[in-house]
């Protein structure tokens, strides 16, 4: 049986540290896994009727990070929100990622939108004692975030696709020429799978999807595995790369 | 005390309060947040003969004050949900369930009806007839009356429990879809199953939906499901069953007043987890509040002279 809570969390921050992008610190009390996601409600109205899935950016003592974009009506809603309001969260949704893992030269690959889940996930392999290397993907210099942050954990190669920072192209151009036992991957679906073509094995990626709601109830989300029909609510986002249909 | 029983065929619930189909798994994925016994009943995931995945993603959209689907009917057959998910189920559930049957042709809801209608668990059969987010059958069932007519007494000459059939709202009149099931001998309607919608992404200029169109529920129907209730409930002798946007207590109320025995709650329960509950917990107050002691009196309030 899955452990979700509804809870009302308080905002203790929200601001902007990138182009449209917003870092919001929640509080309460946390047990989630890196890869895990939580579902707000923006309004308390009708509208927006769903909730917004965003992945959990790192977690430390009883403070919970956000990042997320403001891409549309909801996201921002959420942009405007003051310090010390509270928020109606589902909490502890999603399998997050395996760190039971062998390996121990690991490389995180993260597209946009798809970076925050990576900085908690760096932080736990950390601990684990895994040597991390972090690659990063944003469309332009004004895109970017969290590159200090993740230098902590790693070496950080940033590529921007219109070359005004970092490497010019894509995630897979500095991937290609790294050295690793495995990968970690979080980002939009076009990335995810020339990932996934060029390593078919020892990684895991986390995919996104229009939810309805976020608990496994509405069958919304779902997708053909190797493993069988999943939800990325529930069974994932985090997929192994063995179990990913290639198409 | 307020009295929350009302009465269906076969069924006696303590509240009228049912999740519906599609928006409650079956039921004991919900059994984490709250103690599911104090529901009247469950409407249980749209059943087909043989597993179906569904349709590919996205399967979801927003609207203003609701959402679309287009999920497609994914359930692993009725074999395996009478002998897993029932089971599971049954764990947390001590009373019947409202078993739905899909299909895409008639000898498919016949032979799902027949399997369920031997499970014990199942207290009556939801005749789908209105789903509109498969290709073969579904939804062409409910928008015809011949049709509906049809599929409604090749599944009643097979069950073994009564028949409820779900309508669907995209017709030109559904006063003449209920009388035709009801002279084919459907027991009970439910009504309304979503409107056919479509949402455009203007980045991509194509339907957000992969299906392109999908089912639209949540409050916004809601005015138009009461208008059909009302309409129905003057037209037929048999119960209804009335759901489409409801989000709270008083609008049980609404459409207890539209003619509605009993409500089933869909969209509401992706929301809040929780909804079911707060509404069977609400209820009692709201009646009060409007003087109801007996809901069972209060059925078709609206249409008194």
């Amino acid at each position: 049986m899955l452990y979700i809570k509804m809870k009302k969390l308080k905002i203790l921050s929200n601001d902007m540290i990138a182009k449209d992008v917003y870092e919001m610190v929640l509080k309460g009390d946390f047990n989630l896994r890196p890869g895990q996601f939580i579902n707000i409600k923006v309004s308390d109205y009708d509208v927006p009727f769903l909730r917004r899935p965003i992945s959990v950016a790192d977690v430390f003592e009883d403070q919970l990070t956000i990042i997320y974009k403001v891409v549309g009506k909801g996201t921002e809603i959420l942009s405007k929100k003051e310090v010390g309001e509270e928020l109606d969260c589902l909490l502890n949704l999603g399998n997050g990622y395996d760190l039971n893992i062998e390996s121990k030269n690991i490389v995180l690959v993260g597209g946009g939108v798809g970076v925050p889940p990576l900085l908690y996930l760096a932080k736990e392999l950390k601990k684990l004692g895994k040597n991390l290397t972090i690659v990063l993907g944003f469309n332009s210099k004004e895109d970017i975030f969290l590159e200090e942050e993740f230098s902590k954990y790693g070496n950080v190669f940033i590529t921007t696709t219109d070359g005004t920072y970092g490497t010019k192209g894509l995630v897979t151009t500095i991937l290609d020429k790294l050295e690793f036992d495995y990968y970690m991957t979080c980002g939009p679906e076009k990335m995810l799978l020339a990932i996934l073509k060029s390593y078919p094995t020892n990684g895991q990626l986390s995919f996104e999807e229009r939810m309805g709601c976020g608990f496994g109830a509405c069958m919304g989300c779902s997708c053909k595995t190797l493993t069988g029909y999943k939800r990325i609510c529930v069974e994932g986002p985090v997929m192994k790369s063995e179990e990913v249909i290639y198409e | 005390m307020s009295n929350l029983r009302v009465k269906l065929p076969g069924l006696e619930l303590d509240n009228p309060v049912i999740p519906a189909s599609g928006t409650y798994g079956f039921g004991y994925e919900f059994a984490q947040f709250y103690d599911i016994n104090i529901l009247g009943s469950i409407m249980t995931k749209g059943t087909t003969l043989e597993s179906r995945f569904g349709n590919p993603t996205p399967r979801i959209a927003e609207a203003s004050s609701g959402m679309l689907n287009s999920v497609g009917l994914q359930n692993p057959g009725v074999e395996k949900v009478v002998t897993e998910e029932f089971v599971k189920l049954a764990k947390h559930f001590n009373k019947k369930v409202i078993a739905n049957v899909s299909g895409s042709t008639i000898e498919e809801y016949v032979e799902t009806a027949k399997i369920f209608s031997d499970s014990e668990i199942v207290g009556a059969l939801e005749v789908n007839i209105s789903c509109p987010n498969v290709k073969c059958g579904g939804m062409a069932f409910g928008t015809s009356p011949a049709m509906a007519s049809e599929v409604t007494k090749a599944v009643k000459k097979v069950s073994k429990k009564p028949i409820y059939v779900k309508l669907s709202p995209n017709v030109t009149d559904i006063v003449e879809i209920a009388k035709a099931v009801e002279e084919a001998g459907a027991d009970a309607i439910t009504m309304i199953n979503t409107l056919l919608g479509m949402r455009i992404d203007l980045k991509t200029g194509k339907p957000v939906l992969a299906n392109k169109m999908g089912g639209f529920s949540g409050p916004a129907i809601k005015p138009v499901a009461l208008r059909m209730i009302y309409q129905v409930y003057e037209a037929v002798n048999i119960p209804i069953i009335g759901m489409g946007g409801i989000m709270d207590a008083e609008d049980v109320l609404e459409f207890i007043f539209a003619g509605a025995t009993a409500v089933a709650v869909g969209s509401a329960n992706l929301i809040d987890p929780y909804a079911c509950k707060k509404i069977i917990e609400e209820l009692p107050l709201v009646m009060k509040k409007y003087n109801i002691e007996n809901l069972e009196d209060a059925i078709g309030r609206a249409h008194n002279e």
